[in-house]
């Protein structure tokens, strides 16, 4: 399972120019930024190359956040490719809270991020599937 | 004038009456009341005055007492000389009463004469009463003044606009009775019913039970083409009916017949010199039901120097500028901060730091919780904050008995204090204090 920062934000313009800006200070690079949004606040998540480090200095700037472990799977850059995972897990019972996905830099294949309620079993029945999911090590360097 | 005997009265006279009732009213609560009693007694006063001036000495009423006395330990007559009561809003254990004997409606109805007449209104004008009917006074107080002065009087009660327009426009209403806010949205609704509010028949409006600004007296009176006139009561003294502007709009003269004016210091509980700023407390001369000593209404004003032009020799209070304390009125329901915090306090997920912003939307006032969230809760999904929030919003509105808007905010973001928190938040204002 891969670490996903979340960042609590108030819907309000500069705010998320705010949050970034400070993860460039701190030279984090992100691989996929997601904000899901309601029209009083949004939630904003994140994969990058550094997560401790952005979580820490997005906590010294003030904001909200918290790491969430999510599940990252290489999906076959092909029609139905992403059909094919979210079958395996229906089948199985396993709900997909929310997903998203995005290109690692050269990468034949597109990442899809899901979160789940049950990441371990999601793991295995995705392992015996045939499909592949990432660990750490292949989205961020040890980081700490 | 309804009343120029009264409220034209020369000011030696005046005072001689008032020593005369205030006299009265000290025997009365010093023998049916036993809290008065208590008091007095206990402060080593006597129920009797020698001067005006001596009312200083006696001790103070204040909501508290009353809240105590629910419902009927206050009353200063049997139930059966009490004919109505009324009740200030409240949430359980919150809520007072108040009653009435016949002379204290009549009174009343007469002190609201002066009110309709003071906004310049006649035998020949029509009334639309759109303040509340019921427990609340503002709704019958206005009416019955209403029809003591003759006029038509319109028993409608709040709600429904396009209705207030619609019977505004037919019956050929010349004086609207409502809170300040309301007026600016019954202007804004006959607008777009395709309606010149301008073009209707009104010529004046008395407005209170909220506090509003002179910027906003000018946009109502642009808006309905009329002369608006504020107007202010509080249940616990009479309903509305206590003092009202006249037409020269240059402070509200109390019914001070019926009434002494005081204003303290609200820390040193010493009167201020004329003119200065206070906290205004009553003493209900003629009040039969349930008369108050002193009683301390948090509201701040000041009296204005002078005589009016109109004629009355009644003093003014200026127009009521704050509370000295952070309760709220939220739709006419009584709102303390502390309320609030009470029910946060047992919601796991959010942190003890809140706000209570009140800002204008429009013409009416909007009231919302900031509550930040907590760092334990897991605020990766959409729908556990959604759950919180309603969590947090329908445990307020069951605990406070009105529903009051729940913002979820960013931990930290909330100011803090180093002091008492400032818990309420008020953006309505138009700058400067």
């Amino acid at each position: 399972m891969v670490k996903q920062l979340t960042v609590f934000l108030e819907n309000s313009p500069g705010r998320l120019a705010g949050l970034t800006r400070v993860l460039g200070d701190a030279g984090v690079n992100m691989r996929a930024l997601m904000v899901a949004d309601t029209a009083e606040f949004g939630v904003v998540r994140i994969i990058c190359d550094r997560p401790e480090t952005a979580r820490r200095a997005l906590e010294s700037a003030g904001f909200g956040v918290s790491v969430t472990e999510i599940l990252a799977v290489e999906v076959p850059d092909r029609p139905g490719g992403l059909a094919d995972i979210l079958e395996a897990l229906g089948a199985v019972g396993i709900n997909v809270e929310y997903a998203y996905c995005y290109v690692e830099p050269g990468g034949q294949a597109a990442i899809d991020v899901f979160r789940v309620e049950e990441p371990g079993r999601a793991t295995s029945v995705l392992l015996e599937a045939g499909i592949r999911v990432l660990e750490p090590d292949d989205v961020y360097p040890a980081d700490s | 004038m309804f009343q120029p005997e009264y409220e034209a009265m020369e000011r030696p006279e005046l005072e001689a009456l008032q020593l005369e009732r205030l006299n009265s009213l000290l025997a009365r609560v010093y023998e049916n009341v036993p809290l008065y009693r208590s008091k007095f007694d206990g402060a080593g006063v006597r129920p009797r005055v020698e001067s005006l001036g001596e009312l200083a000495d006696l001790p103070f009423t204040v909501k508290d007492d009353l809240r105590s006395a629910y419902p009927y330990g206050m009353f200063a007559v049997p139930l059966k000389d009490i004919v109505r009561v009324h009740s200030s809003s409240g949430t359980t254990g919150q809520i007072t009463v108040v009653g009435y004997t016949r002379g204290d409606i009549e009174r009343w109805a007469d002190m609201m004469a002066r009110t309709i007449a003071c906004a310049g209104g006649t035998a020949d004008d029509i009334v639309q009463v759109t303040y509340g009917y019921g427990l609340f006074t503002g709704g019958l107080g206005v009416h019955y003044g209403s029809e003591r002065l003759g006029c038509m009087t319109i028993p409608i009660s709040g709600g429904n606009t396009k209705r207030q327009v619609q019977v505004m426009k037919d019956f050929g209403t010349t004086i609207l009775a409502c809170t300040p806010s309301y007026a600016i949205l019954i202007a804004e609704t006959a607008a777009e019913m395709g309606i010149d509010p301008r073009s209707l028949s009104l010529k004046a409006g008395i407005f209170g039970a909220e506090p509003w600004s002179d910027n906003m007296r000018r946009q109502i009176e642009e808006m309905l083409d009329i002369t608006a006139i504020d107007i202010y009561g509080l249940s616990e003294v009479l309903g509305p009916g206590v003092a009202s502007e006249c037409t020269c709009q240059c402070g509200l003269h109390v019914n001070e017949d019926h009434f002494i004016i005081e204003i303290i210091d609200p820390v040193t509980l010493q009167p201020v010199p004329d003119g200065e700023r206070g906290e205004v407390v009553f003493t209900t001369l003629t009040k039969e039901g349930i008369p108050v000593i002193r009683y301390r209404t948090r509201d701040i004003s000041r009296l204005v120097p002078g005589q009016c032009a109109c004629g009355r020799t009644f003093r003014r209070m200026e127009r009521v500028t704050g509370r000295t304390d952070d309760m709220l009125i939220i739709r006419g329901v009584n709102v303390f901060p502390s309320q609030i915090e009470q029910v946060l306090a047992g919601i796991p997920g959010v942190a003890p730091h809140y706000q209570v912003v009140l800002s204008k939307r429009g013409s009416m006032d909007h009231v919302e919780v900031h509550v930040e969230v907590g760092p334990d809760v897991p605020f990766d999904e959409i729908k556990t904050l959604e759950r919180l929030r309603g969590r947090v919003a329908a445990e307020i509105a069951s605990a406070l008995a009105v529903s009051i808007a729940v913002k979820l905010v960013e931990p930290k973001s909330i100011q803090r204090s180093e002091g008492k928190a400032r818990r309420v938040l008020d953006t309505r204002g138009e700058g400067g204090a």
